[in-house]
């Protein structure tokens, strides 16, 4: 764990509070039951914005509390043990482009409501195939992104085009039609037909690449809480299940794979933390990007197939929670980056 | 006031960068850069030439190759602040430390801890100016990961302690000038009946062997102890204390070794730059095989995770005081990624990265050929990976044994 100072013990400790206490597991199962499309309680996202964390990396010129990226991070991870379902992560992804790269005016008209939970922010970028490309011609957007996150909820659609980045309010000229993936969580197809599309035009040349390493790094601390969870929950198992007249604990052979993961997770833990210190520092993001998304990605890979593994038949129940994670861990890793892909470009980042 | 106290230490770490610069200049002769082989620890004594000994001894004089130990038995007594002026200093010379060893790494640090004043006093300044060799008598047949089973018999006989018994693996033990060992003295008790003691390796009695290793190199051996004499005052603190004086003194083996995947990496350039030399590169400049890229990449991030790791450790233990709890993995971790990063070479260089002696071949490989196997011992001693997930399993994560 970082050294965090006062504020953001503070915030983390709070966090863990009010997931433990809140929004347990049992909350996700009920969301899912719901089948409500959105996919998350907005009671919940109405409680989170109030505690600040909508606006988490939002400046204060602008509503937001400006914990900085660290401190979203921690909030993130906490919310990642119990599989808190909510926009956070999109919403503040979507508010970092904004920050970086809006105009005056644009910063004004979306950031407070994005930091007051009034409206929710995602980032349409495409991941799938067999998209249809995206243009831009006389302000209007057309084309259409495959698994976008948050997007039934999401009232403003911060879009990738291949010139620039664009604003999409929801409204006309934007379909959504569902992508079920195994996670159960909110995706959808979005077709823009001629939508109205406002260019961030104020940030840097390289905007699109910085929100995505932005969206690496949050994401891996989503991971990162997965993980740690996954990894608890197992030992706990471990040391009450009785076979053999023995805690299963006690056998060496589940023991040094109990060491190999705690060992695993400890250098995971380390790539996401750096990589949210090089946010608020801005120091080397890119590479700190690519291995904390590719740490989390290959620690969570392994972790959550020794978490079902090490449960026996319990852990092929819907029943019990294990399963959850193992469906969400591969759709979080996925996306922003596959383990390939970030090898590759950390690769070109030192020039090989 | 505060302001003014930071002044003045300002000016007293500025005097003594200064005093390094001149002393770098006056005794490390710039023809020396690069000289250095981190094998050369572990590959005996080779001979030095004037210059090196100048620069040994300069430094020894100066016990900076101890640089924070106490200036009284020979240390540099230097702060951590000075400490760090110095080691920038040094890197950016080009200039290597000359002292170290068992004695440095591990002995030292712990008999300022556990040894009476004149123990102190004889010991510690002739390892400052790296005048004495010290070898680690630990290891036997039947105690190694097991090591509390040690045999090797002490008895009293008055004045002095007659050795009989046998250890193994001493590595070092053909050159060494003296042995800190653990032996029995009791044999009621398995831990309470070791004690810590200090042979002289040239005693009456005392058999080296050495065994030749899977590497070519012969640093290790077979030492045994026939009635070999040992002065009661070479007993470093109680009778019966020796297990734990001895297990203090792994802890300093071990944070050295984990340090060791860090020493792998200095032995030569950025894996990225041999894969160019060895292979090619394509049109875009990268490296012409994808798959080999791919891996280099692998490895370099979880090399940098590694690295995040060690530092959170440290950061860590300073915050909270203690030792950090992700200590024990690191001592694993890094010696896997040592060896993984060696097998990578080799699979980079292909044939050319496999030879033994001979022509055809330029030093750098065959050093790197037997470093590849050498480092194959660093998840064996200092407490092998398996040991060390004991420690994690049972330690840190409060899994217990049968009942
Ligand atoms: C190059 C080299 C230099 C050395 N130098 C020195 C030296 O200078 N002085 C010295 O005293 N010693 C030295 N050693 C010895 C070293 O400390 C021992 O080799 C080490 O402690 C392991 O003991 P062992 O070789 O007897 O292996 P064993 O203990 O027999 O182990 C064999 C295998 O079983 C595993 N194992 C053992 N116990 C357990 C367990 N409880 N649970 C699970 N797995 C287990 C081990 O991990 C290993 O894989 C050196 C060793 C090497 C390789």
């Amino acid at each position: 764990m970082a050294v965090l100072n006062e504020e953001q013990t503070m915030l983390r400790d709070m966090a863990r509070e009010w997931t433990t206490n809140e929004s347990p597991v049992t909350e996700w199962r009920k969301v899912r039951a719901s089948g409500d499309p959105k996919a998350f309680d907005p009671a919940a996202w109405g409680t989170m914005a109030e505690m600040g964390w909508a606006g988490i990396i939002i400046p204060e010129e602008h509503g937001g509390s400006d914990f900085g990226w660290l401190s979203a991070g921690l909030v993130v991870e906490e919310l990642g043990k119990t599989l808190t379902a909510s926009p956070i992560v999109a919403n503040t992804l979507a508010a970092a482009a904004i920050t970086m790269g809006g105009s005056d005016e644009q910063k004004s008209k979306w950031l407070p409501k994005l930091a007051a939970g009034e409206a929710i922010g995602t980032l349409a970028v495409d991941e799938g195939r067999g998209s249809d490309p995206l243009t831009v011609s006389g302000g209007k957007l057309t084309g259409t992104n495959q698994f976008v996150h948050e997007a039934h909820g999401a009232d403003l659609f911060v879009v990738f085009a291949d010139d620039g980045v664009y604003l999409v309010e929801k409204g006309d000229g934007l379909t959504l039609s569902d992508r079920k993936l195994a996670d159960m969580r909110s995706h959808a197809q979005v077709t823009f037909d001629n939508a109205a599309a406002d260019k961030l035009a104020s940030g840097p040349d390289d905007l699109a690449e910085q929100v995505l390493d932005r969206a690496r790094i949050l994401t891996a601390a989503e991971m990162l809480g997965m993980a740690q969870h996954l990894f608890d929950s197992t030992l706990d198992y471990l040391k009450q299940r009785v076979q053999f007249n023995q805690v299963l604990a006690t056998f060496q052979a589940l023991q040094h794979r109990m060491a190999d993961l705690f060992s695993d997770l400890a250098m995971m833990r380390s790539a996401v933390e750096a990589g949210l210190q090089a946010l608020d520092s801005g120091f080397d993001v890119p590479r700190a990007a690519c291995i904390a998304k590719a740490q989390a990605n290959d620690v969570l890979n392994t972790m959550s197939r020794e978490a079902i593994q090490l449960h026996g038949g319990i852990g092929m129940t819907d029943e019990y929670d294990v399963g959850f994670y193992i469906k969400r861990a591969r759709v979080l890793e996925a996306s922003w980056g596959k383990s390939a892909t970030l090898r590759d470009r950390f690769a070109t980042l030192g020039n090989y | 006031m505060a302001t003014q106290l930071a002044d003045t230490q300002a000016t007293e770490l500025d005097d003594f960068r200064a005093e390094v610069q001149q002393f770098i200049a006056d005794n490390f002769d710039p023809a020396l850069k690069g000289t250095y082989s981190a094998l050369s620890a572990v590959e005996g004594p080779t001979e030095e030439n004037a210059a090196q000994a100048k620069w040994r001894e300069a430094m020894g004089a100066k016990g900076w190759g101890t640089p924070t130990w106490p200036a009284e038995y020979g240390g540099g007594g230097l702060s951590k602040a000075q400490n760090k002026v110095l080691q920038q200093e040094l890197g950016k010379a080009g200039a290597y430390n000359p002292i170290g060893g068992m004695g440095v790494m591990m002995f030292g640090p712990t008999l300022l801890e556990f040894g009476n004043e004149a123990q102190k006093k004889e010991h510690i300044p002739p390892i400052c100016r790296g005048e004495v060799r010290w070898c680690q008598g630990y290891s036997e047949p039947n105690a190694g990961s097991d090591l509390a089973n040690l045999q090797t018999m002490a008895e009293d006989k008055g004045d002095h302690y007659l050795v009989n018994g046998q250890k193994t693996w001493t590595s070092g033990g053909q050159w060494a000038d003296k042995c800190f060992a653990i032996v029995r003295t009791d044999r009621s008790d398995k831990h309470k009946g070791i004690s810590f003691i200090l042979i002289d390796m040239d005693s009456p009695g005392v058999d080296v062997r050495p065994i030749q290793m899977i590497s070519g190199s012969s640093p290790f051996c077979e030492t045994f102890f026939d009635d070999v004499k040992v002065p009661k005052e070479n007993l470093v603190g109680e009778e019966g204390q020796g297990w734990t004086i001895g297990k203090r003194l792994l802890q300093h083996e071990r944070t050295n070794i984990s340090g060791g995947g860090a020493m792998a990496r200095l032995m030569g350039a950025s894996l990225a730059d041999v894969a160019k030399t060895y292979l090619g590169e394509d049109e875009q400049g990268r490296v012409a095989d994808p798959i080999i890229r791919d891996k280099i990449a692998s490895f370099e991030m979880r090399w940098n995770a590694f690295m995040l790791t060690a530092r959170r450790a440290v950061e860590e233990s300073k915050a909270e005081g203690g030792v950090s709890e992700i200590s024990s993995a690191l001592k694993k971790l890094g010696t896997k990624l040592g060896q993984e990063r060696s097998e990578l070479m080799i699979e980079i260089a292909g044939m050319q990265g496999l030879g033994w002696e001979g022509e055809g071949f330029s030093e750098k490989e065959l050093k790197e050929t037997r470093g590849w196997l050498f480092g194959k011992a660093t998840t064996i001693y200092g407490g092998s990976t398996e040991i060390q997930n004991n420690i994690i399993a049972k330690r840190v994560l409060g899994m217990l044994d049968h009942q």
